[in-house]
């Protein structure tokens, strides 16, 4: 395996891994705390019981989360040396800034985690808000200098040299936004339908069904408001992409030629080397209006950008259909879900709705992901970008490709074990939470 | 501003080693410990860490960003040069950190458990030895950015036998840190005296690694004896080490286990202010001469200002917070 692309698909590797991670570390303790919040306020020992079952599960993914980031903070200077010289004191900001919250909720999550009886009820709850207050702000925050390589901002660049340099003004650079709001939705979109899905399963499954039903409720409410929110958020994303990156504009509709008006493709099979796209079903003027609020606007294709600064057009381009495809798909999970609720119907009456919430376990993160590959994809050949190329980053160092696969190694084995200890969790609820104890 | 980054990383690289390093130590501790004890050294141990890991952790996470935000040719040249003992020691992390809390929160108690365990002690060993070895490898002159084959540069920077032994005192040490503070977790009277036997055991071991460091450092012609003894503060350092070691034993014997603690800590600061002082400002010292001063390397100004101040208003936040939890978690249940 050739160095460079060893480095690319570690990093992607380490990226994707720790999101799933730090996306639950995001957002479950929200649900703990409304679960918590229901505890304290009617006394029910259910809500107890939900609240302690989620938080262990949450303390393994955290650790997970925080080994895995610790990796990366490493990992930017392993692989990418010169683009982190140059870019290290630009986009430092929100990274020392993330510090703090991460510092926050490491001890806030020692607080909740080792706090049961030992402190004060609602300090105890305070503290659980905290972790997921400060896990919130600390996505933001990455997200922010993720945005920034997108959308450079806060120095000059003069004959090579990066001058006047502004810390605050790369960090609110004009992508932050976009991707900090649309990232937020979808981790709640993602963990909640994963979440949601697991506990549907258990109902199906005749299990602690009083436990489940109630666990059910607080997720799949999170995650239908999520995914509600997320296409809307995501067409602020698309006006933004076309504005200032319109070569992955491009790469994402596989639009080799500029049109006016473009159509939106949906499906289709890329053909890279002829620069066409068969099979796929086009409806006129839609992308001018999803680019750029007018169905007659012209959007620019590939042909409009030098060769050698077009990204990987069919990745870009089928991870973008993969995400649009589960969003939609799960807005109407969500719509069907909110339609039931309205009604005051009770699921249990309608195991297929449960049956759709399993069906969906996997899709929030799938797409999550394929979103990632979007945004990074299609911003090469670039690392910074239009200022510097990945290739020009890369480490000097031979023999990546053995780190790559000793990393491999490591994270899948993991997801292994992680999978295999919620499995046991999951399994031990009967036997942990069935009758209401008075103690514990 | 530069001053408190300076300040803060310092900071950070000490408190990384001294609560980082006892928790690596619990590990090693556990590694040296006869099975019939070890589920009684794990519960004690669980109890001590359990609460505090994830914030001891962080230290090392503060000291990075700082490095990479402020002092980016310093971050960039460990990470090219140091690429394999960073890459073992993160792996390390990586393990011991699971490894750690899948034990304690598998809901099931069976076999894994022993896998946990092994994997928890080993990483634990091979962590602090590594953070060892690139500790040592910034100072043994070792690292050659003009190498051309693969071997000089990016292998024997780090693998030589100032390196290593600098490694090897590394995990006296952690277990040394680790078995004072567990002796101040534990109410029993067996328990107590098995881990002052740990410390003892640690502490011989501390004293011939560092002989050993001494003897290394002779022979890859590094200075040591030169910045230790020959400058004020280091051989003060070195002498009120000595000294507190000293009073350290008088109070074990005397059975005083709080104040031990900040005695070790101590001592294991003033062995490293001793290794430090002569060339601070240089973190990294080269084959061909050169050193990397922090001071040179020190990114442009409107980053250190915002870097300070983000720093000095995140301790604001965090150490009253982080002063309670320790508070919270030390008083021991009657
Ligand atoms: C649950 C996950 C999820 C779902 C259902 C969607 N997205 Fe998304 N999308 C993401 C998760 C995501 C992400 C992983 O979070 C990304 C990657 C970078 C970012 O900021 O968010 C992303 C990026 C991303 C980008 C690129 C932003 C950039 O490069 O700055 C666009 C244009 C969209 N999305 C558009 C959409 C549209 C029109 C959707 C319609 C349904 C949609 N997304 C659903
Ligand atoms: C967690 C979600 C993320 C995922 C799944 C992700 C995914 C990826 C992928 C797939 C690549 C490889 C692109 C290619 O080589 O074709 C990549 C590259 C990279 N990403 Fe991300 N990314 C994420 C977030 C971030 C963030 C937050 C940062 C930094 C702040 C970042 C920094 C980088 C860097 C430095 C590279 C290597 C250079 C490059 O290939 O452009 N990524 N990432
Ligand atoms: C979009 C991408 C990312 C998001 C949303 C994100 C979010 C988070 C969150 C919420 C946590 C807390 C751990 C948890 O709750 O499980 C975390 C941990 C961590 N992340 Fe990320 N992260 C991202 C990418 C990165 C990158 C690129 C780096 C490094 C440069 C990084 C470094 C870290 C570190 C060091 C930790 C450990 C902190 C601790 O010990 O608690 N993250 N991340």
């Amino acid at each position: 395996m050739d160095d460079f692309i060893a480095a690319r698909s570690q990093m992607a590797l380490s990226l994707g891994f720790h999101i799933i991670f730090s996306c639950i570390g995001m957002v479950m303790p929200f649900f703990m705390a409304v679960s918590h919040y229901k505890w304290l306020k009617t006394n029910d020992e259910v809500y107890k019981n939900l609240t302690k079952a989620w938080s262990k599960g949450v303390a393994i993914f955290f650790a997970t989360g925080a080994v895995s980031g610790t990796m990366l903070s490493f990992e930017l200077g392993l692989l990418w040396p010169k683009f982190m010289e140059h870019a290290g004191p630009i986009f430092g900001m929100p990274f020392s800034l993330e510090g703090t919250a991460f510092f926050i909720e490491a001890i806030a999550l020692g607080f909740f985690l080792y706090g049961w009886n030992k402190l004060n009820k609602w300090f105890h709850w305070f503290t659980g808000m905290v972790v997921g207050v400060s896990g919130l702000a600390s996505g933001i925050l990455v997200v922010a200098a993720n945005a920034w390589m997108n959308s450079p901002a806060g120095f000059d660049f003069v004959n090579g040299k990066y001058l006047n340099i502004d810390p605050i003004q790369a960090m609110f650079n004009k992508a932050w936004f976009s991707q900090a709001l649309h990232m937020c939705l979808a981790a709640f979109t993602a963990t909640g339908f994963a979440v949601a899905g697991v506990h549907a399963l258990m109902i199906l499954r005749n299990q602690n069904k009083e436990f489940h039903l109630k666990a059910f409720k607080i997720a799949a409410i999170f995650a239908c408001i999520g995914a509600l929110l997320q296409p809307l958020s995501g067409d602020i994303s698309a006006k933004d992409v076309a504005k200032r990156q319109p070569a992955k504009l491009a790469a994402m509709e596989a639009l080799y030629k500029t049109e006016k008006p473009a159509p939106l493709l949906i499906g289709g099979i890329v053909n890279e080397k002829n620069k066409t796209v068969k099979g796929a079903i086009k409806i006129p003027g839609a992308l001018s209006f999803l680019a750029h609020g007018d169905f007659n606007a012209e959007v620019k294709g590939l042909d409009q950008i030098p060769e050698n600064e077009h990204p990987p057009v069919a990745i870009t381009h089928y991870a973008f259909q993969i995400m649009v495809g589960i969003g939609t798909l799960l807005l109407l999970i969500s719509l069907i879900y909110f339609f039931n609720l309205i009604k005051k119907k009770s699921l249990l009456e309608k195991p297929w709705l449960l049956k759709l919430f399993v069906f969906a376990i996997p899709l929030g993160y799938v797409a999550l992901e394929a979103g990632w590959v979007v945004t990074e994809v299609g911003r090469q050949p670039w690392i910074i970008y239009g200022i510097m190329r990945t290739k020009d980053a890369v480490t000097p160092m031979p023999g990546i490709a053995y780190s790559f696969y000793i990393f491999s190694a490591i994270y899948v084995s993991l997801s292994i074990v992680v999978t295999f200890l919620l499995y046991r969790q999951i399994k031990m609820v009967p036997v942990l939470y069935s009758k209401p104890k008075s103690n514990s | 501003m530069e001053y408190v980054v300076i300040t803060f990383l310092c900071l950070g690289i000490l408190l990384y080693f001294l609560l980082g390093g006892a928790d690596f130590g619990a590990g090693i501790i556990e590694l040296f410990t006869s099975a019939k004890n070890r589920s009684k050294t794990r519960k004690t141990m669980y109890q001590a860490i359990g609460p505090v890991w994830e914030a001891n952790h962080m230290w090392l996470i503060i000291a990075i960003v700082i490095l990479f935000v402020g002092f980016p040719r310093i971050y960039t040249t460990m990470s090219v040069y140091l690429h394999i003992p960073l890459l073992i020691m993160l792996i390390g992390i990586i393990a011991r950190g699971t490894a750690f809390v899948f034990r304690h929160y598998d809901a099931v108690k069976d076999d894994m458990q022993w896998l946990y365990n092994r994997i928890f002690r080993y990483s634990s060993f091979v962590t602090a030895l590594f953070l060892g070895i690139i500790a040592g490898s910034l100072i043994s002159g070792h690292i050659d950015t003009q190498a051309n084959d693969f071997l000089s540069a990016y292998v024997w920077g780090w693998l030589n036998w100032f390196s290593v032994a600098v490694g090897f005192f590394t995990v006296s040490l952690c277990g040394f840190l680790a078995a004072i503070y567990l002796i101040g977790e534990t109410n029993e009277e067996h328990d107590k005296r098995r881990f002052i036997k740990k410390a003892e055991f640690m502490n011989i071991a501390a004293v011939v690694f560092g002989a050993m460091v001494f003897i290394a450092a002779q022979r890859d012609k590094i200075p040591l004896i030169d910045w230790v003894f020959k400058n004020t503060i280091g051989l003060s350092a070195i002498i009120l080490a000595t000294l507190s070691l000293v009073l350290l034993w008088y109070l074990l014997i005397k059975g005083k286990t709080k104040i031990l603690r900040v005695l070790a800590g101590f001592q294991v600061t003033m062995i490293l202010l001793a290794i430090s002082y002569a060339h601070f400002p240089n973190f990294i010292r080269l084959k061909n001469g050169n050193t990397i001063s922090l001071f040179e390397t020190v990114g442009p100004e409107k980053t250190i200002y915002s870097l300070g101040l983000a720093l000095l208003l995140g301790s604001v936040l965090i150490l009253p917070f982080l002063g309670y939890l320790f508070y919270k978690f030390q008083k021991k249940e009657e």
